[in-house]
């Protein structure tokens, strides 16, 4: 298809000065892509699992949940590996969700005034962090270790 | 694009009079989002474990289920819209970004039937021990 390459083009990102909200759009994008591809790949196969039967389950438990005493390198590197995810899904859904609410409160056209923005962008990041830590103390307490 | 009748020249430049749904249909799915993963997210925390036969045996109640195949639903709706347009906004090589957006396609369709046949699966047979 043709394109042509000469045409004016807007200012480009580079152009502005950073501002929160600007970091608060752009991370509601990558965390909506971690979402989409970790979060429901790794939920769907859950729910495949479950569905797969006992011996899938534990297949799904022990290379995304915690290996057997006697558990391979592969399956600790694989548990490691998806706490990461989780961890990153955790904090990915509660910044999107904040990020989201926000943004339905704009669609209304409230909350464009420039202070205001910017509390509300820097409250998103507050928000998803504090809920990430007090979902990770809860695992932490409830079913890792003592 | 033709260059005589006056539906040539519009033919496949875009929408006329339904512009919005895109936009409308990304914040209704985000609405049920928001409704369906708050119960879901509350829902685990009140399981009193995440052993096989307790997993089995909740998503086997219909009113685990039927809600789970619509969070899957509206979920992979909005990953749906949503991608399309970081594609669209990203991928600017025309060919490329077509490429792309059927595999986003397939993708949503493919991840959804396949959660939608493991829930149902459950719920209709019950526990595999």
């Amino acid at each position: 298809m043709v394109q042509n390459q000469a045409r004016p083009i807007s200012p480009h990102l580079m152009q502005y000065k950073w501002g929160v909200h600007m970091i608060t759009s752009i991370v509601h994008r990558i965390t909506g892509f971690i979402l989409a591809t970790a979060g429901m790949m790794t939920l769907v196969w859950w729910l495949a699992a479950i569905a797969g039967g006992v011996e899938s389950y534990a297949t799904f438990h022990t290379f995304a949940v915690m290996a057997s005493e006697d558990a391979t390198g592969w399956q600790i590197a694989s548990n490691w590996f998806f706490r990461l995810v989780a961890f990153a899904v955790t904090y990915a859904f509660f910044q999107h969700f904040y990020s989201g609410l926000r943004h339905l409160v704009m669609d209304m056209g409230a909350g464009f005034e420039l202070k205001s923005n910017r509390m509300w962008s820097q409250i998103v990041f507050v928000a998803a962090f504090l809920t990430t830590a007090a979902i990770a103390l809860l695992v932490a307490t409830r079913y890792m270790g003592t | 694009m033709g260059s005589g009748t006056g539906i040539g020249k519009v033919r496949g430049l875009g929408s006329s009079k339904h512009g919005g749904k895109h936009w409308i249909d990304q914040r209704i799915t985000a609405v049920g989002n928001i409704l369906l993963t708050i119960w879901f997210a509350i829902s685990l925390i009140l399981l009193p474990n995440f052993e096989y036969e307790t997993l089995a045996a909740w998503l086997s109640q219909p009113s685990v289920a039927v809600p789970l195949m619509l969070m899957l639903v509206c979920i992979f709706s909005h990953v749906r819209l949503g991608l399309q347009v970081l594609i669209e906004d990203y991928v600017h090589d025309e060919g490329l970004k077509f490429g792309t957006l059927i595999l986003l396609n397939f993708y949503v369709v493919t991840a959804a039937a396949f959660g939608i046949f493991s829930i149902a699966k459950i719920a209709f047979t019950g526990a595999q021990v």
